[in-house]
């Protein structure tokens, strides 16, 4: 996994590698500091020598301008590494997302991919900076600083490797014992924070039925029980600090006792003593640093899975080898087609379903929700891949076209359709890109949406929102059918796509489809009767199987189903709009 | 831009892309906040606070004492015994007894510290998160229109988690760093003053450059944080739009989109980053030349005059200057790191400022007895029978009215937005018992109508008279109470079947949770779940169908038993044959008493006493079935479908 992710440093593989080799740099030459003050205070001020003092004083002075040129290097290259990743993986994780079916994407989710492309790759990019900064220049500094050590004085060492035992043992206990506590935590918090999205989301409900103290103690409870974990929690961790210390401490009370011991026997300077002192600091901090590291990169850990679950992904939908470019007619042939949804409960959704369309056809489908309409159709456009069986369009399978030839031949309006930030005719060109404005109005007057866009003052030009936002459901849903017909398909799907539109301009976007796109055959699934009773055949779907195929008048005097929509809708009276 | 529909206030696209900017400077209203920080922590935790000061004084003192050690060690001990020739190392070591005994106090008072501040910080932590849901609980539904839910839950999640950062882990720092400053300050002028002035300076060019790099950085980070939110808003908008862009084959120029703001923000976010990166450093090693400097010129002095200054002074001192140095540097990131949680803060309190909704009312709803004598006798228990409690101010005295259920509306106009009308002089008498319907197009004003009865939101303009008397008098909760509402978005808990049913009303038997869901048709599938009533629901109740989801809601409504019920598209997803029952059920529990409903299959609201047709905010027809059907009006024509032909 990490070898997979590393690949995405690309081409500021460079810029990753001088990073620690810089940071070593000015490692290497922080540790000789306190050496190079040994001899200054013995063969300088001891003896009271002033040129040795200018000497190691200058070399000192050197050996800081260098530490500083190669930290500012290390940093600028970590910079440009880190964020350079972060771009790549950003990236990459992207254009897989492009290549991912609608299996795919809902596999994920909508939210699971966007946290992914944000957070995740924030996380990630911190980490790598840290890793290839800190996570370098700690462990050499203890190497370097225990060499040091080794060098001035064997057997004062002893006293770091005591030190370091207790060390180790009191640190791995504590975060071993937290590492537990918190999993626990973070369960518990994630139950918390849900709990206030249900609220927020509910807040209706809560207020309707005047339940805010019930919920307040609800949380109350929620919250005190996290405290509690929480103070266990970090009750471990506090020993932390006070271990730090009390390592220190001995540290120094050793060394100045075995210290003095050796100096005054003459096997040691009194500046080799003071350079050790100098060592234990930088032994210790580098000791915090890197448990500090491991915390960070543990905690990376999720997001770099949660990345990798995506680049690994297998889009189950490729293109055949040598596939189809051309979509000749719009004849539709369902062959005892199965179909599951691979994230459902592995029931299928669509069962032995042999239906056969002919170009040019206009198809009404109608059914109550779950009844597996769209499922239906999204197996035209090759949205989905069948279980069994085989869905045919102008005679070939479609599993055997070029993928996006056949979409741009199979235009659907889709039920959740979304307009996107810009103009009217940017969103518009999504169906042909260099469409012209005389095309762009004759799609619009065809899908009845040219009365509104003309009274806007901008006209083609005005703004689009985010998602929309500023256009009415009706609205949208015009602009939606409008961009699908400038794709000139062979196929029309319309799934559920006039429910916001009122009656009458759906019957007058139902006349234009039918004297501007004759040969277009036309799918159109509607919850209302009057949208689809002018149709030739109508499908009547009922629990994923094909209940019925046939006219309108047929349909009244044998189906059961179709009667009883139409007697609920029709001769019960009518139905304002749907709201969905 | 025309926005056509009578929709209620959108909220802006895509969350904050803007969090946490390095700013660096502290003004005034950040002081403020700070402040009010502090005096949040004073309130619960005041002498556990002083405490930890106390013990970050402790250490602070004794990680001195270690320091100073150092010269006591050289000059007092080891030059002495370098001189004898039979060295006596019996002073040494009681001396380094005495040591240890205060540095063990200071590992004693790091611990006690850490772990009060552990409790603090924790506690200070529940507190504020029960504080800040309890008080959203009570915020009008109009924060909750206007404040998207991703914002909403930012502040519980990262703003309260910077928040305990600060607390329990930078203010203490920055103590810690003062308190060391101060006291290695006067340990260093008492040691060699012309050092003390060498170190001034060098920690003086370390501000000077930081600050330098600091102003320089700004831009480049004001920059990263725009073209962060720019990818994270395409991102947004592409991958939930992402089904869309596949129907229509248009990866490539998603991509190369995409690409392009990419790459802007690798850029800007380098920039930003090699400037933030290369602080360490910088001060780091401003602080290794000061520190040779030190050497150099204290050696100087050593050699050189008789001030005083022994090789033990200098050593001392040279560690003094990088304990002095270290904090200073650390005290700029951590007011760096307080001036971004207080951005934080800021979004908590501002939560916490709300203004939550207003109550002037009054009026209680309570439970009642019928005395023989025809008067009203207040009662804990249900009895079905409900009345108005009216206090009277002037003499003392306790009124009761029957409830009855009359809805009167009387010119009322209300708009989400005050410049916005969406409701225009709406006329409305229900009287008790009455069923009345609402009808008309999506945004027309249905629910926003009922919204006004329950006063999810206030009216602009008009009456509204709930048994004659005014809804503004009659108390919130019990205005809430009197009115079951199945809203047309189904909501349901994180729990099981049966406490679903059971939140209409707490105290309600497992076998009146059951009578309530038999009657709505609801027991039948309920039964068939995996574990009856005891299915757990999570997610919003997920794992149901959308139907399903609405017939435990209505279940939920008909267990509150209600005196007035309002019904928004609650059967909207139900088939035609179960919503007829449905349907029944709702009519015999609802005999008698009033109820609203609203819906778009016209079948659903025939039998009602009067059906509303609403459009663009104003009633444009009102009658029963046979009088709407008899007008030949907009009604007739939905009904008879001769829309389409006209």
């Amino acid at each position: 996994m990490i070898s997979l992710l590393l690949g995405y440093v690309g081409k500021y593989k460079k810029n990753a590698i001088l990073t620690p080799l810089f940071t070593a740099g000015e490692v290497l030459m922080e540790t000789l500091l306190p050496y190079i003050i040994a001899s200054l205070i013995d063969q300088g001020i001891t003896p009271g020598n002033m040129a040795a003092v200018y000497k190691y004083g200058l070399i000192m002075l050197a050996l800081a301008f260098v530490s500083l040129f190669c930290g500012i290097q290390a940093g600028q290259h970590g910079a440009i590494a880190s964020t350079g990743f972060a771009a790549n993986l950003r990236q990459a994780v992207y254009e897989k997302v492009q290549t991912f079916s609608f299996a795919n994407i809902d596999k994920f989710s909508t939210a699971g991919l966007v946290t992914r492309m944000t957070t995740d790759v924030t996380n990630i990019q911190n980490a790598f900076q840290m890793l290839i900064r800190i996570a370098v220049r700690t462990p050499l500094m203890l190497i370097m600083a225990v060499i040091m050590c080794v060098r001035i004085s064997p057997s004062l060492s002893l006293v770091f490797v005591v030190a370091l035992i207790f060390l180790g043992i009191a640190l791995s206990f504590i975060h071993t014992r937290v590492g537990k506590l918190f999993n626990i935590v973070f369960q518990k918090y994630d139950e918390l924070n849900g709990s206030v999205q249900e609220n927020v989301s509910s807040i209706r409900v809560v207020k309707s039925f005047v339940r805010e103290d019930y919920e307040n103690e609800k949380f109350r409870k929620a919250a005190e029980g996290i405290r509690g974990m929480f103070v266990r929690a970090e009750r471990v961790i506090a020993l932390n600090a006070p271990v730090m210390n009390l390592t220190v401490y001995g540290c120094i009370i050793a060394i100045s006792w075995f210290g003095a011991r050796h100096v005054v026997a003459g096997d040691m300077t009194t500046g080799n003593l003071t350079s050790m002192f100098s060592y234990v600091m930088q032994i210790l901090m580098s000791l915090m640093m890197l448990s500090m590291v491991f915390v960070m990169i543990s905690m990376s850990m999720a997001s770099l899975r949660r990345i990798y679950e995506v680049l690994t992904e297998v889009p189950d939908i490729q293109n055949p080898e040598n596939p189809i470019n051309t979509v000749e007619n719009g004849q539709i042939d369902f062959n005892h087609v199965d179909f599951a949804y691979r994230t459902g409960s592995g029931e299928d959704t669509l069962k032995d379903i042999d239906l056969h369309i002919h170009s040019g056809e206009n198809i009404g489908i109608i059914g109550s929700t779950g009844s597996g309409k769209s499922s239906l159709v999204a197996l035209l456009s090759r949205l989905y891949d069948v279980k069994n069986g085989s869905v045919e369009i102008g005679g070939h399978d479609v599993r055997d076209y070029d993928t996006e030839a056949l979409r741009n031949k199979v235009s659907v309006v889709l039920q959740k359709n979304e307009l996107f930030s810009g103009t009217v005719r940017s969103n518009l060109q999504w169906g042909k890109e260099d469409a012209t404005d005389e095309e762009c109005w004759a799609a619009l007057e065809s899908a009845c949406a040219d009365d509104f866009i003309r009274a806007l003052p901008a006209g083609l030009d005005a703004e689009v929102e985010q998602s929309g936002a500023n256009f009415s459901g009706g609205q949208k849903q015009r602009l939606c059918i409008a961009r699908a017909l400038l794709k000139d398909p062979k196929v029309l799907i319309l799934d559920d796509s006039t429910s916001a539109v009122d009656t009458g301009t759906d019957a007058r976007i139902q006349a234009a489809f039918a004297k501007k796109i004759p040969g277009t055959t036309k799918l159109i699934i509607a919850q209302r009767i009057s949208s689809v009773k002018n149709a030739d055949r109508i499908i009547v779907m009922d629990d994923g199987r094909v209940d019925a195929f046939d006219t309108h008048e047929n349909l009244l005097k044998t189906n059961d189903i179709y009667a009883d929509i139409y007697e609920t809708q029709v001769k019960g009276g009518g139905d304002f709009d749907e709201a969905k | 831009m025309t926005r056509q529909n009578n929709t209620r206030p959108t909220r802006g696209p895509g969350g904050r892309g803007m969090r946490g900017m390095p700013a660096g400077k502290m003004d005034r209203k950040k002081a403020g906040t700070l402040m009010r920080v502090l005096r949040y922590m004073m309130r619960y935790y005041k002498w556990h606070y002083l405490f930890v000061l106390f013990c970050i004084a402790v250490t602070v003192y004794t990680q001195l004492q270690s320091t100073l050690f150092t010269r006591t060690l050289i000059d007092q001990y080891i030059a002495p015994l370098l001189g004898s020739a039979v060295p006596d190392y019996g002073p040494l070591a009681a001396r380094l007894m005495r040591l240890a005994a205060v540095l063990l106090i200071g590992v004693i008072a790091a611990y006690l510290q850490q772990r009060t501040m552990v409790t603090v910080g924790q506690g200070t932590m529940a507190k504020l998160r029960v504080e800040l849901f309890s008080h959203m609980e009570k915020l009008p539904i109009k924060y909750f229109d206007t404040h998207s839910h991703g914002d909403i839950m930012s502040v519980y999640t990262n703003d309260i988690d910077t928040l305990r950062q600060l607390i329990g882990q930078t203010i203490p720092q920055l103590f810690n760093s003062l308190i060391t400053i101060v006291s290695t300050f006067t340990s260093m002028v008492i040691l060699s003053i012309p050092l003390t002035c060498l170190s001034l300076v060098m920690v003086g060019i370390t501000l000077f450059v930081s600050k330098k790099l600091a102003g320089r950085s700004r831009g480049f980070f004001v920059a990263q944080q725009r073209d962060l939110g720019r990818v994270n808003g395409y991102i947004e908008e592409m991958i939930s739009g992402q089904k869309v862009v596949k129907v229509f084959c248009h990866e490539d120029k998603a991509i190369q989109e995409f690409t392009e703001l990419n790459e802007n923000l690798r850029s800007s976010g380098m920039n930003a980053n090699k400037f933030a990166n290369i602080m360490m450093p910088v001060n780091g090693n401003i602080g290794n030349i000061g520190y040779v400097l030190c050497a150099m010129l204290g050696a100087a002095i050593a050699i050189n005059t008789d001030w005083g200054l022994t090789l033990g002074t200098l050593v001392t001192f040279l560690s003094l200057n990088r304990n002095f140095s270290r904090p200073i540097s650390q005290v700029s990131m951590q007011m760096n790191t307080i001036v971004m949680a207080m951005a934080g803060a800021d979004r908590v309190f501002s939560m916490l400022d709300e203004p939550v909704e207003a109550d002037e009312g009054y009026v209680e709803l309570v439970n009642v007895k019928e005395k023989e004598d025809g008067t009203l006798e207040e009662t804990k228990e249900r009895t079905g029978l409900w009345a108005w409690r009216h206090p009277h101010q002037a003499d003392g005295t306790v009124t009761y009215q029957r409830l009855q259920g009359k809805v009167t509306m009387d010119g009322v106009d209300f708009g989400y937005v005050p410049e916005k009308l969406v409701l225009h002089d709406i006329q409305l008498f229900a009287e008790p018992g009455q069923k009345i319907a609402f009808v008309g197009s999506t945004g027309a004003g249905k629910t926003t109508i009922t919204n006004l009865i329950n006063r999810f939101y206030d009216i602009a303009d008009g009456k509204i008279r709930y048994d004659d008397i005014n809804i503004n008098k009659i108390k919130k909760p019990d205005l809430r109470r009197s009115l079951g509402i199945v809203l047309q978005d189904t909501h349901l808990f994180t729990g099981t079947v049966m406490e679903n049913i059971r939140y209409g009303r707490l105290e309600a038997t497992d076998d009146e949770c059951r009578e309530a869901a038999k009657l709505v048709h609801a027991d039948g599938f309920i039964r068939r779940l995996p574990n009856g009533y005891n299915t757990m629901l999570t997610e919003d109740g997920s794992n149901l169908s959308q139907g399903q989801r609405q017939l435990i809601a209505i279940a939920r409504a008909a267990v509150a038993d209600p005196p007035v019920m309002i019904l928004d598209e609650a059967t909207s997803s139900i088939d035609t044959r179960t919503e007829k029952l449905v349907q029944r059920g709702m009519d015999a529990l609802m005999k008698g008493r009033t109820t609203f409903v609203i819906a778009h299959r016209l079948s659903t609201v025939r039998n009602s006493d009067c059906i509303m047709v609403l459009e663009q905010g104003r009633i444009i027809e009102r009658g029963n079935h046979d009088d709407l059907i008899a007008k030949k009006g907009r009604y007739y024509q939905l009904y008879t479908g001769s829309a389409a032909e006209s």
